[in-house]
């Protein structure tokens, strides 16, 4: 692919992504859903993908970014877009520093051990956040109204949702292109090597957690308020749901690649939202048969298949060159 | 020469197994040292020894005069001394060119200092060292595609981008193509003397570290049996013994 025809693409996602809420309407609240899904898959990616660390828990930071914002927005008695702005910041701050604090101990952990660890955070978040009054057990939390009604209010989070998935494609697209980047794929590669070779891996470990959890802890604040109320185990720390599609959703579009999350993310929202329509009552049963699809036919998602057949698409060189 | 390494009175055991008996060796700044022996002698725990991979149960590692025999390994390889592996290990998804990116000095001081792109200056050093080892027209492929011998000559590259005082080179030329060992040999020798590599070289081919090193141990059953010039350590008969299992 030539860069015009790169730029061009996604110039018209551009333009169709500004449009689509003003020309589906009915569907506003889905595609909100949907870059929601794309931060989902592409902060996934930065430890599964990139880092070869297959995190079950990251649902984890989504969870407490949700809860982070509705509490300042309750108790800061800010102005709606003050308190929303605020507590999103402090949701993303909040949510890395508690990465940075549980990197110390879990990322100690490899391959499959640090999967199963993970897999027990968001269940015990959920469960604590269940049980806890402050932010209203197991009856879960209310945020603030929007002010106007329902007048604008969707556009409102389609637009944020969508400003999200664009600052967290971009930040990651960077940072993949610095140095950062490649020794986040040589601890993928082999990370004994990489400590060998007197890298800070630890703590390369740790920022990447933390970035992934910023990105991860404001979409959870703002889907709070985009669904109007956070039921811990349901929304807040949904890891059967949320917690499993962002690692399917990688894994489907091509995990280790950049556009292969959004992708990934796109096509499984779509999908899904189909069974949901045509299939309703087998819409589980359909998903499930979809995921083990994926799993069978394209271990190495949809880019990665793309890849191995194609790899001068992707810049990669077979021949040798003097 | 001043003694860039002092390994005195190593013992290391694995439950009952004593593999390092009170093992001593010195390497001294800018020569080639050797170390040789039979299979299970103990000589690449030795090295795991020195560079931190497990700690030791007595006897003391100084580096450049300091004590580092409670470092951990990337402490240790940050200090300038650097393992490469008997089982060759590259980064293999990544392209020969960004092994060597990524190998560089400035790749080491901290997970921020990451945050930077590539100076020209690293690319040119990593194109020039992989032209030094003969795998410059092979810079773009994946690591992993390239032959055993290949990845071996890459790890090595790897190890001269990030500038270490003192290399261990565990069996560097295993499994290469005898007709490719003596430009290894070369390289090694070349490196020793224009880059200031220091080396101790672990190597079973008796015709390479004759060629090679200035100085040899040879271990046997974890402990040092001989040490000395290549041509003492040659006709020394307990070496003799040790090889040929006489006696």
């Amino acid at each position: 692919m030539t860069s015009v025809q790169k730029y061009g693409l996604m110039g018209f996602g551009l333009v169709v992504s500004l449009g689509a809420p003003f020309l589906a309407p009915q569907f506003a609240t889905q595609l909100t859903m949907l870059w929601l899904m794309v931060v989902f898959a592409l902060t996934w990616d930065v430890l599964g993908g990139q880092m070869g660390y297959n995190s079950f828990g990251n649902i984890l930071f989504f969870g407490i970014g949700a809860y982070a914002c509705a509490i300042i927005q309750r108790d800061l008695g800010f102005d709606y877009f003050v308190g929303l702005a605020v507590g999103l910041g402090i949701a993303g701050v909040f949510s890395a520093l508690v990465a940075v604090v549980l990197g110390v101990g879990m990322l100690g952990l490899r391959g499959h051990y640090f999967a199963i660890g993970t897999l027990g955070l968001g269940i015990a978040a959920g469960e604590i956040a269940g049980g806890w009054d402050y932010v209203g057990a197991g009856s879960g939390m209310v945020p603030p109204l929007y002010p106007t009604g329902l007048e604008g209010r969707e556009f409102f989070f389609y637009f944020a949702m969508f400003a999200l998935a664009v600052i967290t494609f971009a930040a990651l697209r960077a940072l993949y292109q610095t140095r950062f980047g490649l020794a986040l794929n040589a601890i993928r590669d082999d990370e004994d090597k990489a400590e060998a070779m007197g890298l800070h891996t630890t703590q390369i470990k740790s920022v990447a957690w933390a970035v992934a959890a910023v990105f991860l802890g404001v979409a959870g604040g703002l889907t709070g308020n985009l669904l109007g109320f956070i039921d811990p185990r349901d929304i807040a720390f949904a890891g059967a749901t949320f917690g499993v599609w962002m690692v399917l959703m990688a894994v489907l579009g091509g995990k280790g690649t950049l556009w292969g999350p959004v992708i990934g993310a796109v096509v499984f929202h779509v999908t899904q939202e189909l069974f949901w329509t045509y299939l309703l009552g087998w819409q589980r049963v359909a998903l499930g048969l979809l995921i083990i699809a994926i799993v069978v036919f394209f271990p190495n998602g949809i880019l990665g298949t793309l890849r191995e057949r194609f790899p001068e698409w992707f810049g990669e060189r077979m021949e040798e060159r003097s | 020469m001043s003694v860039l390494l002092e390994v005195q009175g190593v013992t290391k055991t694995f439950g009952g197994v004593v593999a390092n008996q009170s093992v001593s060796i010195e390497v001294r700044a800018g020569e080639i040292a050797g170390l040789i022996g039979p299979n299970g002698s103990g000589k690449t725990t030795l090295f795991n020894s020195i560079v931190g991979a497990h700690a030791i149960d007595e006897g003391s590692i100084k580096f450049e005069g300091e004590e580092i025999s409670t470092f951990r390994v990337p402490v240790i390889a940050r200090k300038g001394m650097l393992r490469t592996f008997q089982q060759t290990r590259i980064y293999g998804e990544m392209t020969a060119l960004e092994n060597m990116r990524i190998s560089a000095p400035e790749a080491r001081v901290s997970a921020l200092s990451l945050l930077g792109g590539f100076s020209s200056k690293t690319d040119t050093r990593g194109e020039e060292l992989l032209e030094f080892v003969g795998l410059a027209s092979k810079r773009f492929l994946r690591a992993g595609a390239l032959s055993f011998g290949q990845q071996k000559l890459l790890e090595f590259a790897m190890a001269l981008m990030s500038e270490p005082k003192l290399l261990l080179l565990d069996e560097p030329t295993a499994g290469i193509n005898p007709t490719l060992i003596n430009g290894l040999i070369d390289r090694l020798k070349q490196a020793n003397k224009e880059l200031g590599v220091t080396l101790l070289v672990i190597e079973h081919n008796m015709r390479v570290i004759m060629n090679l090193a200035e100085r040899i141990t040879c271990l046997a059953h974890g402990e040092v049996l001989a040490s000395g010039t290549p041509d003492e350590v040659r006709n020394d008969p307990r070496v003799v013994d040790a090889y040929l299992g006489a006696g």
